[in-house]
């Protein structure tokens, strides 16, 4: 994984527009956040190999960016992301990662599925 | 330090945990005693740990590489205790909850079918915090209560919830684990892509004689699983 080329991510987000595609997505503090913080409040989401198509999408900000993905009637987006990769089957591979080097949220497309 | 115990000589250890290097920190050693003594253990681990998030900053691996990684390091601290056989069950990280409940126990109900053990080990259920550590001791309690009481193995579970003495009190094993803690350091290095911000401080601070950490890695805990009215996992809602 890399950090976020804007232009790059961008272009890579326009290659994927208007074709059905396999979405990743995932948001989380950890399991262990309330045993850790029994004030901390614990939430996340996650999504894997959901089948969507999206009209366009965007990434803005100065970093860490912001993803969205216009749906036809919806929408799909993420904050929180520093770097940028791909896996040996050419999905693309967004990621926030903190400051502790922990994953933070996950965004991640492609057009076959993901194992 | 509480008074240890010797631990028995068993016919077959089976161990059972949801991810790699959930065996590493709480068990390791007790394992590597029991294989020291040519005693057969099975490690079963249900998932890779592929929802680990620990993936460093800058990088190492990403959400698609984690379980690759995740799975040498695990067969790395499995050979470090001597471990023979290593099950990796293919099940994916934090979804056992939401599996079927009796897939859940029947998983476990065929591996004792098959090897037949004297001594299982999990985490103890409503007290090991993990969602994933709970659904493996809940399938694990309701497997080895469907048998016969005088054929059960016995059960070994670890909790370490913050609730746990208050609600169970104190662990009723305590196991002296130091001549073998060399190899659990190992298992516990073996598991590097999750460790390293812990280990970093770790080894000067366990080797301080009488230290809380020097205590909480040289000996093992572990609360007998008694099926009486102590027992309240659920049966299946069918
Ligand atoms: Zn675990």
């Amino acid at each position: 994984m890399e950090p976020i080329l804007p232009e790059k991510v961008q272009e890579l987000i326009n290659k994927f527009a208007g074709q059905e595609v396999y979405l990743h997505m995932e948001t989380t503090n950890g399991a262990y956040a309330s045993h850790f913080n029994e004030k901390f409040f614990s939430a996340g989401a996650y999504i894997r190999n959901a089948k969507l198509t999206y009209e366009h999408g965007k990434i803005v900000g100065d970093g860490p960016f912001r993803v969205g993905l216009k749906l036809a009637i919806g929408w799909v987006y993420a904050e929180g992301l520093t770097h940028y990769g791909f896996d040996e089957s050419g999905h693309l591979l967004m990621a926030g990662h903190d400051f502790d080097g922990k994953l933070a949220v996950a965004l991640q497309l492609g057009t076959t599925p993901f194992k | 330090m509480t008074e240890t115990m010797e631990i028995e000589q068993e016919r077959h250890v089976l161990v059972i945990f949801p991810h790699p290097d959930d065996e590493a920190f709480g068990v390791s050693g007790t394992i590597a005693i029991h294989t020291g003594r040519k005693t057969p253990v099975t490690y079963a681990c249900l998932t890779l740990g592929e929802m680990g998030r620990n993936l460093g900053n800058p990088p190492f691996a990403t959400r698609e590489s984690l379980p690759d990684i995740r799975k040498a390091e695990l067969q790395k601290a499995a050979e470090a205790i001597g471990i023979q056989d290593l099950r990796m069950m293919g099940l994916r990280d934090k979804t056992l909850e939401f599996e079927d409940d009796q897939k859940m126990m029947n998983l476990v109900t065929d591996l004792i079918n098959e090897l037949d053990p004297s001594l299982i080990i999990t985490f103890y259920p409503g007290y090991s915090v993990h969602p994933d550590h709970e659904a493996t001791a809940r399938a694990v309690v309701r497997a080895v209560r469907a048998i016969e009481e005088s054929k059960r193995p016995k059960l070994h579970c670890v909790a370490f919830a913050n609730n746990t003495l208050e609600e169970i009190g104190a662990a009723d094993i305590h196991y002296d684990i130091r001549h073998v803690y060399d190899k659990k350091l190992e298992a516990m290095k073996a598991h590097i892509s999750q460790t390293i911000w812990m280990l970093k401080d770790l080894e000067a601070s366990v080797a301080e004689e009488g230290s809380e950490l020097h205590d909480r890695f040289n000996y093992e805990y572990f609360w007998t699983y008694t099926f009486d009215d102590k027992d309240k996992v659920t049966d299946i809602k069918s």
